[in-house]
């Protein structure tokens, strides 16, 4: 039998190892897997780098691993919003790298790696500050960017709906970077809101299906506080 | 010295933009004036609104009683779904505009250059915390660009330009600007007025403005 659930947060992040590389779904507050991202903090892991659209906010979830110092380096698009306090501190004082990403680009790149494309071309970002360093080539007239694909070593995502499959659907715009990041990692893990007996589900409605997902925790905390 | 003219308030730009959108396009609508052009789009009219974060066919905004915790627009606010619309997730909302989909971009900018240049996302090259989200994706992507803006800063100086002094977003992206004085069409090496406010002459604008100006015919 196939059963990808896991009891705790704790079990569900074994083998996350300093250094790793991390891919967090979540636009804003919305979709983001708080409860992981904080169990993360107890897990001692350093060293990190964090793949997000966001810089956190608050006092909560990616705000805290920040403030505690185990994240070396961001891959973000969107690091500055009411709240990212946290975040603008520590760039100020010099104490995290960040690697400025624009958003097309940045879930381009996450889907290129769950996809098997090692680099793509794209015209977004020719002729800014973004594309310095970047190998450019010219197609169809259009002046294009080589940008390379984003793998992580862990996903942490947040699903409406799963199943002991891995099989997920999402809620309204809490969808957004969550099934790019399923496919771009080597360990993929979800928090889901409600857990379904397998086949329950139907599958038309299925948006990530379980091969993209090793690990299921059901924590039915309610509604983001965005 | 007193003007004989009224510069349009944010709402009169958004109004203005609003009159020339068609019913049937599908537009992307940025952070600040842009988001206020889907207020005057009469009811009557189906114009479908995207969201970077995954939304087609955004509705108005939500009240206590029509809150949705789950459902926010691209600028964090908690938005409604019109009948019609949909959810998907980040890399098919920037393939629709990546991918030449979406028949209209609304963007602010701090700048916009003769040929169609636009700055809109970092005031300089050491810009503390900077953020570029999806502007970059929207300006070189999305069928028609147009921007909405105040006509010169808030020192008086000029936004629209031979050349952008801030750093670039995209090159040769911008088709329309509508300011608080004008509504201008991008030229290779000027800019082009469709009208302006009332009592405003072309004098007048050509001194706020730092690049050529041709009357439209």
């Amino acid at each position: 039998m196939i059963d990808k659930t896991i009891a705790t947060v704790a079990q569900a992040l074994e083998g996350l190892e300093h250094g790793n590389t991390l891919l967090l779904g979540g636009f804003g507050a919305v979709g983001q897997a708080t409860h992981l991202i904080e169990g993360v903090l107890e897990t001692g892991a350093r060293d990190l780098t964090v793949v997000a659209n966001n810089a956190g906010y608050g006092q909560v979830g990616l705000a805290r691993l920040l403030r505690e110092g185990r994240v070396r380096k961001l891959i973000c698009s969107y690091p500055r919003i009411p709240g990212s306090t946290i975040f603008e501190e520590l760039y100020r004082e010099g104490k995290l790298e960040l690697e400025l990403v624009p958003q097309g680009t940045l879930a381009e790149r996450m889907r290129a790696a769950g996809a098997g494309i090692p680099a793509f071309f794209t015209p977004t970002g020719f002729g800014t500050r973004l594309a310095d360093g970047k190998e450019v080539r010219d197609y169809n007239g259009r002046e294009c960017v080589l940008e390379t694909a984003l793998y992580g070593d862990v996903a942490l995502i947040e699903a409406w709906e799963a199943d002991r499959w891995g099989n997920l659907t999402y809620k309204a715009s809490g969808r957004n970077f969550n099934p790019v990041c399923a496919m771009a990692a080597k360990l993929t893990i979800a928090q889901a809101q409600h857990l379904l007996p397998l086949g329950d589900m139907d599958p038309e409605r299925v948006v990530t299906p379980g091969i993209f997902v090793n690990r299921v925790v059901h924590i039915p905390y309610g509604s983001p506080t965005a | 010295m007193n003007n004989s003219w009224t510069a349009r308030t944010r709402d009169q730009i958004a109004a203005r933009i609003a009159r020339d959108i068609p019913e049937g396009w599908y537009v992307n609508l940025g952070i600040g004036v842009p988001t206020l052009v889907a207020n005057h789009v009469p009811n009557d009219i189906e114009v479908v609104f995207h969201a970077e974060n995954g939304i087609l066919g955004i509705g108005p905004a939500a009240t206590p009683e029509t809150l949705d915790p789950w459902l926010i627009n691209a600028g964090k606010q908690h938005v409604t779904l019109n009948p019609g619309g949909s959810y998907f997730h980040h890399a098919d909302s920037f393939a629709m505009i990546r991918g030449r989909h979406l028949d209209l971009c609304v963007l602010g900018a701090y700048e916009v250059a003769v040929g169609g240049d636009i700055a809109n996302w970092a005031r300089s090259d050491s810009d503390f915390a900077p953020a570029v989200g999806g502007a970059m994706d929207l300006a070189v992507g999305a069928r028609r660009v147009w921007v909405a803006m105040e006509h010169v800063t808030k020192t008086g100086a000029p936004r629209l330009v031979e050349r952008c002094s801030y750093p670039l977003t995209a090159q040769r992206s911008v088709g329309r600007i509508y300011t608080d004085l004008a509504v201008l069409d991008v030229l290779p090496h000027g800019f082009r007025v469709i009208d302006m406010v009332e009592g405003m002459s072309l004098a007048e604008l050509q001194n706020r403005t730092a690049a050529p100006l041709e009357l439209a015919a």
